[in-house]
């Protein structure tokens, strides 16, 4: 790639109602016999992953998909809990694709595109129809209608859901189509295998290098399209409410062979988790937002106040949240709530061990409608609560603080879900679309389906159809290439150097790059932290790589056998470019917008300050070898609604 | 502070499906009770690693009980002690100080062991593809609320959904069924219009597939119904039999 790098959004013109129908109408069709000789590479079985591979296996391509669990059931998808968004209007509250799509706008604040966010909206009907179709048991109406909810401070009500497990149910239907393409022989499913590495012939995605988790094998396998389908990047900051193998590696080994890694350092922290107490804590439990439904959030007014809060008298506590934002109340936006937290703890205000937490106080809501009322709303979380911390939240508050949850940076992929290595697609939380700056609730798993039942399936095929690509087999010059690439990575962190070397466990240099990046470039960002943190992270990388790396007493070959030391390594390895990577970006981002809160850029109230005159841009970062990477720029334009500051006040 | 507590763990470790097996004994002192069952686990791997030694082996990934990916015998019981908790959702604060865990894989023919306490349990992947779908292609779905659905049939339907594939009703039989685990995929579909056009012929595929796998038959022992993360009825397995006939 040149200095000069233009990014090619392939947008279409004209109205934007009408655009993803046309860009349809236009795309190129490859006959039916023609298909089975195309084979496409699926990395990911989430809800993005599952859904494509199923639905172009169904056109009649032949599909190959890649999962690091045993099971593609066990995606990260599964563990959704709130909703999917459709604007269905079954509610005749007054929601259209319109308000939708200008919802999805403005909760991003601007800084996604017009048009990736109205075809969303126009597609999400569809989602819910196929879901339905799939056998998905979504909450219904006594008239047997679907039941909605609204969610997330929207005011119509759009959330359809399977009680407290959306995620799980809509995984199952997805995983489901999957296994029929299994059983009819047109998917092969790869589980168990790690994506390590990259292949492309001539500068375009022709496969990727995965090990087998089991025999610790290096495998290439080709195609003549690749999707990347792998998830967010949340576990860059160790404990987050993602699942523990939850990695960037894909993204990170596709970006160093070209793919502009975009808008890295939009991260949404969520507000309601359940806290991190000890120094073992191996993963952030999140509570559903809905309990702000509910629940007031509250400190004591004195700090230091050491009394159980039931002996804490009214007039004694400070329910900050309803306080600040009267209009709002505890129903501020996600960022909003966590931000306002976090600079109470940060004063000492906080609760709970270290001082780590604020109250959720469900105490009122019962008092209003009865135990049994709030138990039936949310009886399974409540038990989860229970389990996890030992305490009954019917009868103490809830002890919650924000933790990292959702990427809204990503690959960059033009209107056809493309990264800039040509036939290297990107679906799912691992693209950097349509939520710009930060993400509405329930918009996450509606956008997985999206891209991956009604997009890709447009989209790759086209490129399918395109220039006609040379044979490329597992003997291919490009394949050894990446083969011996990943074997000299592989040996580099087993190869046992220097004393010591191998004897401290991957996790504590994980934990540490966590606290860093939590610290400098979590709820809140400023210069001196961010290149303090750039510093620190370097530091942090070289240590480990002279103390840390992994023996491999299981077998004596290098990277033979299982080893889940080794799978913790190559990830980390790669979340230490990604950190470095999530600085610059907000660094360079002197502006807050979304979930992005710089300091520097403050209102005297303390809100946020976007500068849309300098900033109104998506920021996409070029891989650039031992050189600092380059960021390249595309502009946003607003043509639907104008950019409009975000008031909650 | 809660009050530390010392744990004496035996622990399965087997390094190949054919190799040979056995229990290690690993003593862990000032543990806080607030840490799960795999944090403890954990906190023995970074000791283990630190002697140089081989880190024991076990599923997990999301550790909040819904994955699945989690699972092996505590003490003899799937998942442990606690009512429909994942072993991931375990907490020490369920055990007395000084007591005894004995960790197990899942043991069943049809699970083989892949090391210490991870098995393989693709088996139900396969059952699955056997039928456990409704055959519908992406663009081909009516609109939504075009198939109604009573409350109660979908949150009976939701309720047999939940299942999560961890394969503790299998490790708890004492046939190795796994009866609950086709019979709750069978009563989420079956229940729903969706998946009527296709329900007897899954019933009968699933159900022959399952004894393809080297799963037994179910003894009407219900100890699948007790060790069930997601408390998912043995009724069902009942329910199962007769839609064999259904229409
Ligand atoms: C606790 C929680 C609750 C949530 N609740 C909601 C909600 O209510 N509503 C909503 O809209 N969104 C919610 N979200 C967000 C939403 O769940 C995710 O954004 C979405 O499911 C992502 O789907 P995906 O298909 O992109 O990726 P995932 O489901 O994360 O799947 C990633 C896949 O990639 C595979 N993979 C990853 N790396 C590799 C690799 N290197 N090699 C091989 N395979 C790899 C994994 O095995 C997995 O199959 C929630 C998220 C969390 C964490
Ligand atoms: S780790 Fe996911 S259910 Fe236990």
């Amino acid at each position: 790639m040149s200095d000069a790098m233009t990014l090619d959004p392939r947008l279409p013109d004209g109205p934007l109602s009408t655009a993803w129908q046309r860009t349809r109408d236009n795309l190129p069709l490859i006959s039916p016999s023609n298909r089975r000789h195309l084979r496409i590479l699926v990395v990911g079985s989430g809800l993005a992953g599952a859904s494509a591979a199923a639905s172009l296996a169904e056109q009649g391509y032949p599909v190959t998909l890649i999962t690091y669990h045993d099971s593609p059931r066990r995606a990260h998808s599964v563990a959704a809990q709130g909703g999917i968004n459709a604007a269905k209007n079954y509610a005749n509250d007054g929601d259209s694709v319109e308000r939708l799509f200008r919802d999805t706008v403005k909760g991003g604040d601007f800084r996604a595109r017009e048009a990736g966010c109205h075809r969303l909206a126009e597609i999400s009907g569809a989602i819910i129809d196929q879901c339905v179709a799939q056998g998905v048991p979504f909450a219904r109406e006594y008239g047997g209608t679907l039941a909605t909810r609204s969610f997330g401070g929207t005011l119509v009500s759009r959330t359809f859901y399977a009680r407290g497990q959306t995620g799980q149910q809509l995984l199952y239907g997805a995983v489901q189509a999957l296994l029929r393409q299994v059983a009819l022989g047109r998917v092969t499913l790869l589980p168990r295998r790690d994506m390590v590495e990259l292949i492309t012939v001539d500068g375009v995605a022709r496969g990727v290098v995965c090990r087998h988790l089991l025999s610790g094998e290096l495998e290439a396998h080709t195609a003549n399209a690749v999707l990347l389908a792998s998830g967010g990047y949340a576990n860059v900051y160790f404990l987050s409410t993602n699942a523990v193998k939850s990695n960037a590696s894909a993204l990170w080994r596709a970006h160093r062979k070209g793919a502009c890694f975009a808008n890295p350092c939009f991260t949404q922290i969520h507000p309601t988790c359940i806290p991190s107490g000890d120094a073992h804590q191996s993963k952030l439990t999140l509570m559903s937002e809905s309990l702000r439904n509910d629940g007031r959030v509250w400190l004591p007014a004195l700090p230091g106040d050491s009394r159980p809060p039931e002996a804490i008298p009214e007039a004694e506590r400070d329910y900050f949240l309803e306080r600040q934002y009267p209009t709002y109340g505890n129903m501020v936006p996600r960022d909003v709530a966590s931000r306002r937290a976090r600079e109470l703890c940060l004063r000492g205000r906080g609760v709970g061990p270290g001082g780590r937490s604020v109250y959720l106080d469900l105490a009122d809501a019962i008092r209003r409608e009865g135990t049994a009322v709030i138990e039936a709303r949310y009886g399974n979380l409540l038990q989860m609560y229970e389990r996890i911390t030992g305490e009954d939240p019917r009868a103490t508050p809830l002890r919650i603080y924000p933790a990292p949850h959702y990427t809204m940076g990503g690959l960059w992929v033009d209107y056809h879900l493309m990264s800039t290595i040509p036939g290297l697609f990107v679906l799912g939380e691992a693209n950097f679309s349509e939520h710009g700056a930060n993400r509405l609730g329930a918009s996450a798993l509606m956008q997985a389906l999206a891209d991956g039942t009604f997009i890709a399936p447009a989209t790759v095929p086209a490129w399918l159809a395109g220039a006609p690509q040379p044979e490329v087999g597992v003997e291919h010059p490009a394949c050894l290439e990446a083969l011996a690439a990943a074997a000299a990575r592989l040996r580099a962190l087993l190869a046992p150097a220097g004393r010591g070397r191998g004897a401290l466990p991957v996790d504590g240099f994980h934990r540490e790059l966590g606290l860093l990046m939590i610290g400098a470039c979590g709820i809140s960002r400023s210069g001196p932290g961010l290149r303090q943190a750039l510093t620190e992270v370097e530091t942090l990388r070289q240590r480990f790589a002279e103390e840390g790396g992994v023996t491999d007493p299981a077998a004596g070959g290098a990277g033979g056998g299982l080893n889940g030391e080794l799978e913790k390594a190559l990830r980390l390895v790669d979340f230490f470019g990604l950190a470095d990577l999530m600085l610059r970006d907000a660094l360079a981002r002197e502006e807050s917008c979304g979930a992005h809160f710089r300091e520097e850029h403050q209102t005297p109230e303390g809100e946020p300050r976007r500068d849309d005159a300098r900033f109104r841009h998506i920021a996409a970062w070029e891989h650039a070898g031992d050189a600092p990477p380059r960021r390249h720029v595309e502009p946003l334009t607003y043509t639907a609604l104008p950019p409009a500051a975000r008031s909650y006040r | 502070m809660p009050t530390p507590l010392t744990l004496t763990f035996k622990i399965w470790r087997q390094i190949r499906p054919d190799a040979p097996g056995g229990l290690d004994t690993h003593r862990l002192e000032g543990l806080s009770p607030d840490l799960s069952l795999l944090e403890a686990l954990d906190v023995l791997n970074e000791r283990l690693i630190a002697r140089g030694e081989r880190p024991i082996t076990f599923d997990h990934d999301c550790r909040e009980g819904i994955c699945g990916a989690c699972g092996f015998l505590v003490n003899g019981q799937a998942h442990g002690p606690a009512a429909e908790t994942t072993v991931c959702q375990l907490y020490l604060r369920q055990f007395r100080d000084g007591q005894v865990l004995v960790l197990e894989p899942w043991r069943a023919r049809a699970f083989p062991v892949q090391q210490d306490l991870m098995v393989d349990r693709s088996a139900f992947d396969r059952i699955l593809q056997a039928g456990g779908y409704c055959s519908v292609n992406t663009g081909s779905a009516p609109e939504a609320n075009s198939l109604l659905v009573s409350r109660e049939a979908a949150a009976s339907a939701f309720d047999a959904a939940t299942c999560i594939g961890c394969g503790a009703c299998v490790a708890s039989c004492p046939n190795a069924s796994a009866s609950l685990f086709v019979a709750a995929k069978l009563a989420h579909l079956g229940q729903l219009p969706q998946g009527q056009p296709e329900r007897r012929q899954r019933a009968n595929a699933l159900q022959e597939q399952m004894a393809r796998e080297g799963f037994g038959h179910c003894g009407n022992h219900l100890e699948c119904e007790a060790a069930c993360p997601k408390g998912i009825s043995a009724d069902w397995i009942s329910w199962m039999r007769r839609e064999r006939w259904a229409g």
